[in-house]
């Protein structure tokens, strides 16, 4: 897709290993009230699939490429907005004694 | 130049990916973090359109249709979730984090399925078509599976559909996946099997619906958790084949992620994750004889004056509460007794609700600050030290049978000890069982008294009893 990122073999390994721990450390310390919000969050988070989605429709060639890829940046719109309203959504609604009015 | 600056967006938005799931890790930072991962999506999905000025040269005739497409698309998308996550209720959300979540499993297996189409995956190898398999597999079955968890929990679909032979059947339809898959692979070395590709994604997709029909409503929380997982998995996947580093470490970021947190709920539950998955949990429901006494009810207001004159009141609320919209009257109630002096904590289960957290975001709703609000762990002495334990709308949660009975199917689950709190008042429509549907030993107990009725209507039955001694 695109040469000067070129992402093989033990790059893309170590790649994946750093990330998942990266992952695993972020939940690791939630306090368990955070856990929903976070799962949403989350959820959100990847929606990037959307940009793969992009990708693929701007680069269908065939009828059925571009059915698809519609299908594929329509879905992965879905998850991104979706995620992004509902978490907002609930983070919206915690607060702590003192910051009540 | 163009190509830096879409790999310099990426950069960027996967940095504020990263930064904003840690922001959220905390109450206080939590609701700029979604914004700042937010941004992070705009720049990206704005630079993924910068991708016109480099198309193969087989879609370059077509690249003004599918730029509209794409922009039509995503306007439908965003549109419709956007609208459907600002209606949903509060007690609904689950349901819509697994449709969501669906949504994107499928928008990694259709990215698989286009680059497989178009023997794109296969042109760039053994490795790459692997992956692009492994993606739309993992992808697909967390689409169907997620769709099936949601009209579940919509109560679209009531039904448990279950077999015996279930899981001969489902490691049939794995095998065949990939019987498919290998028939791809090697074929597709020398062109595009495509009937091959069609029977693969179907066959993943009656999977996705196999393995998630047979399992019960309680388990729902766990099945949602690790189809997030997946689809975090099947992302970096499809991220892999298209060499799209945002892709790869979001998607891996959320995959391991939401591995710990299936783990988490499955051990607040005190089963294992394959557990949930091939056991068929509510469908026994022995363990529920020799409970002996009566069970007693009692008026709300007696009730409420009871604890109105306690020093210590703790509060277990359940999903009950949530159905019956209570969490307001709730919070009204307890500002009267902590008014009066009574000390007032919440003790929430890691199961109460449809997810692990569900009910603090209720109780938020309702304007509840966190700081009363307790996990098991920390409150669970302090019961013995109460008055009173108020349960409203939960039931296994509070089961002491999880302690005592070996034959129970929730026996070895943590539970919140209310049976040792002074006296116990618990609110509940009628004499129904659980979710899990098992007997509840509690409600027998010498200490405990029913408040029979609509949660809304015993609240405010007891706040207008407290109101009226001034």
């Amino acid at each position: 897709m695109d040469a000067t990122t070129a992402i093989t073999g033990f790059v893309a390994l170590y790649i994946f290993m750093l990330a998942a721990f990266t992952g695993y450390e972020i939940i690791g310390r939630v306090p368990a009230i955070l856990h929903t919000p976070l799962m949403s969050g989350s959820n959100f988070v990847h929606g990037i699939v959307v940009v793969g989605a992009i990708w693929a429709l701007l680069n269908a060639a065939t009828p059925l490429e571009q059915t698809i890829g519609f299908i594929g940046v329509l879905l992965g719109a879905g998850n991104a907005a979706g995620g992004y309203v509902v978490t907002d959504r609930m983070l919206d609604m915690f607060k702590s004694s003192d910051r009540q009015d | 130049m163009v190509s830096f600056l879409i790999a310099a967006a990426f950069f960027v938005a996967t940095l504020l990916f990263i930064y904003g799931l840690k922001r959220m890790a905390s109450p206080v930072t939590a609701p700029s973090g979604i914004r700042v991962a937010g941004w992070g999506m705009v720049i990206a999905v704005a630079a993924a359109f910068l991708y016109a000025f480099d198309v193969r040269p087989a879609a370059s005739e077509h690249l003004g249709t599918n730029f509209l497409l794409a922009l039509v698309a995503l306007g439908i998308g965003v549109a419709w979730a956007w609208r459907s996550g600002k209606r949903v209720e509060m007690t609904g959300m689950p349901q819509m984090v697994a449709l969501y979540n669906g949504m994107g499993g499928g928008a990694a297996a259709a990215i698989a399925a286009v680059e497989l189409y178009s023997g794109n995956a296969q042109h760039y190898g053994f490795v790459v078509t692997v992956l692009a398999l492994v993606g739309g597999l993992i992808g697909a079955v967390a689409l169907s599976g997620s769709i099936v968890a949601w009209a579940k929990l919509d109560g679209r679909l009531k039904r448990t559909l279950r077999f015996s032979t279930q899981q001969l059947v489902n490691g049939g339809l794995l095998a065949l996946a990939a019987l498919f898959a290998l028939y791809v692979l090697i074929v597709g070395a020398g062109g595009v099997p495509t009937t091959g590709i069609t029977l693969f994604f179907i066959a993943a997709l009656v999977l996705g619906v196999l393995l998630t029909t047979p399992i019960g409503g309680a388990d729902m929380p766990v099945v949602i958790s690790l189809y997030n997982a997946f689809t975090g998995l099947a992302v970096a996947f499809e991220g892999f084949v298209l060499q799209n580093p945002a892709m790869i470490i979001a998607g891996t970021v959320v995959g391991s992620a939401g591995t710990l947190l299936t783990f988490l709920m499955a051990k607040a539950m005190n089963r294992s994750v394959s557990n949930v998955i091939f056991s068929n949990f509510g469908e026994e429901d022995d363990g529920s004889g020799g409970i002996e006494g009566s069970m007693k009810s009692v008026d709300a207001s007696d009730a409420a004056i009871s604890m109105y004159y306690g020093s210590k009141v703790i509060i277990v609320p359940g999903y009950g509460l949530a159905v019956a919209q209570a969490q307001h009257k709730l919070y009204e109630f307890v500002k009267l007794l902590q008014k009066q002096g009574v000390e007032v904590a919440f003790a929430i289960h890691p199961v109460a609700g449809r997810m692990p957290g569900h009910m603090n975001v209720l109780l938020a709703e309702a304007g509840i600050p966190y700081d009363i609000i307790h996990d098991l762990e920390d409150i669970n002495e302090e019961f013995a030290l109460s008055d009173a334990a108020l349960v409203i709308g939960a039931n296994d949660v509070v089961n002491p049978a999880a302690r005592t009975n070996e034959s129970s199917p929730i026996y070895g689950m943590p539970i919140l000890n209310v049976d040792y709190a002074q006296q116990a008042f618990v609110v509940k429509r009628g004499q129904g069982r659980g979710y899990s549907g098992v007997e509840n030993e509690l409600f027998f107990a010498d200490n405990t008294h029913m408040v029979y009725g609509d949660a809304q209507k015993v609240m405010v039955e007891m706040i207008e009893a407290v109101k009226s001694l001034g």
